[in-house]
């Protein structure tokens, strides 16, 4: 699975993985500013932003050909605006939609691919992004997984059954849409039981959940390069 | 049994929002240093009894923790003193980290995030899973993530445990481990439990609930044999055979 695998990845360690999140997510955001002003992105252009990020993995020993197969994610949805504008006579634009978008989700990837997700969290808590927020982001990360185990558990139990096959064809809805009801009913359930927990163990809606950070100064510098390379990129072509 | 009991609750009735009349006048005391066994049939209202002892809901009656009334000046207070562990680990391990989620008690109270990370290491420690911390609660075991668990709510220092089905989930090496972890802990304990080998274990009397009830009470051994509260009945345990090794 998808998350899994990045999570692999943001506990190795290394020259990237050490950097401050704050750092990370800085460059992250000047990048993804950077990539959606670009007003066409050329051929050369591309191949520079394209090698940053390129850079940036290679130097945190992340497989190369992993992070650019799992940015694919986002082709069939950027395809698609990009196939609506191909087909109003704008090819060019086309292509930059689809050029944009992977290079976004390839920067995305490298950031929680050498972050570890609480360290993430932190630097958000740290730039200022209100807790309740980056609360409302934790809880979603984790649990998706609970989620995402349940849903794989509903399908089996639906598949040990005979999941509706043979049941005609107006009935096959029924089990993945039951599922669905089911999937609700538990999260909500599951919800007020994690309130409870939270209460059980004081919580009074305020919460300083990050592990103490330190910016040093190689983190400045190191952040300070990558901005001006992307800079660089953004204006220098 | 001497002094003021820890836990003193007296015809505590309870009713959910749609009806359903969940516990139907409770007494019960629970004294320093014991550990008593909660046993009943499923929907006795063991669990419900169990959120009442940390105020998590409040039916009428009265419920008394260390000698403070349970109302809504004191709920902080008796919070702290009372350690409650859920039945469901993923619903009680919601931080993104193992350590983090530890430190959430102490951080919620407004201790600084060095003190309350150093006393989340120690609690770690005192479970055995010191080494997990930086690890993310979803990938641990469930017999590591009922250990986890049982360190957020140690670390707040609490009087009393008060524990839901401790040992659902976890296959024997890790049912041994909670049952010798639990020896160990000092607190008074109150355990809502179908396992009758971990109610022999740890605690000293049971009380059996039944339809929102407390309809007995007396020593672990004689409420198993009265109420036939076995998951297993025959055979027993041989013991010419001993463990294969």
């Amino acid at each position: 699975m998808h998350h899994v695998v990045l999570e692999q990845w943001a506990r190795r360690t290394g020259p990237v993985h050490a950097l401050d999140p704050r750092v990370k997510l800085g460059v992250t955001l000047l990048f993804l500013a950077a990539i959606a002003t670009t007003p066409r992105v050329s051929v050369a252009q591309f191949a520079a932003y394209a090698g940053l990020l390129a850079g940036v993995v290679l130097a945190a020993g992340l497989p190369l050909g992993g992070v650019a197969l799992r940015a694919c994610i986002v082709l069939p949805l950027a395809g698609a605006f990009a196939a609506v504008s191909w087909l109003a006579g704008e090819p060019h634009r086309g292509l930059t939609i689809l050029l944009k978008s992977y290079l976004s989700v390839f920067a995305a990837l490298v950031l929680v691919g050498t972050t570890p997700v609480a360290r993430l969290f932190g630097g958000l808590r740290r730039l200022g992004v209100p807790a309740s927020l980056v609360l409302i982001l934790q809880f979603l990360y984790r649990y998706l997984f609970v989620i995402s185990e349940q849903v794989q558990h509903m399908r089996l139990a639906a598949q040990s059954r005979g999941a509706l096959n043979r049941a005609p064809r107006r009935y096959r809805l029924l089990a993945p849409a039951g599922a669905i009801a089911v999937l609700f009913a538990r999260s909500y359930q599951r919800a007020e039981a994690v309130y409870r927990a939270m209460l059980a163990r004081g919580f009074t809606g305020q919460i300083e959940a990050a592990a103490p950070l330190r910016l040093g100064a190689g983190d400045l510098l190191a952040g300070g390069a990558a901005a001006g390379m992307v800079l660089a990129v953004r204006f220098g072509f | 049994m001497s002094g003021e009991p820890l836990i003193e609750v007296v015809d505590l009735r309870f009713r959910y929002e749609d009806g359903t009349a969940a516990l139907n006048g409770v007494n019960f005391r629970l004294f320093n240093s014991e550990t008593v066994a909660l046993f009943g049939p499923n929907g006795s209202g063991k669990t419900t009894f169990a959120l009442h002892l940390n105020g998590l809901l409040r039916g009428e009656g009265e419920v008394r923790i260390c000698g403070l009334r349970l109302d809504k000046k004191n709920l902080a207070t008796i919070r702290r003193k009372v350690g409650l562990l859920f039945q469901d680990p993923d619903e009680q391990l919601f931080m993104p980290s193992v350590l983090e989620d530890v430190a959430f008690g102490p951080l919620s109270a407004g201790v600084n995030p060095e003190e309350a990370f150093r006393r989340a290491r120690e609690a770690l420690a005192q479970v055995g899973m010191a080494h997990a911390c930086e690890r993310a609660p979803y990938h641990l075991s469930a017999g590591e993530k009922r250990r986890v668990a049982l360190a957020g709510v140690l670390i707040m220092e609490p009087e009393v445990l008060v524990l839901d089905e401790p040992t659902t989930y976890l296959d024997p090496p890790a049912h041994r481990d909670l049952v010798a972890l639990l020896e160990r802990l000092p607190q008074a304990k109150v355990i809502a439990t179908h396992d009758a080998d971990l109610a022999r274990a740890v605690a000293n009397r049971a009380v059996f609930f039944e339809r929102g009830r407390i309809v007995a009470e007396g020593p672990v051994e004689e409420l198993i044999e009265r109420f036939g509260w076995e998951a297993c009945v025959a055979p027993r345990r041989r013991k010419d055979t001993g463990p294969a090794r």
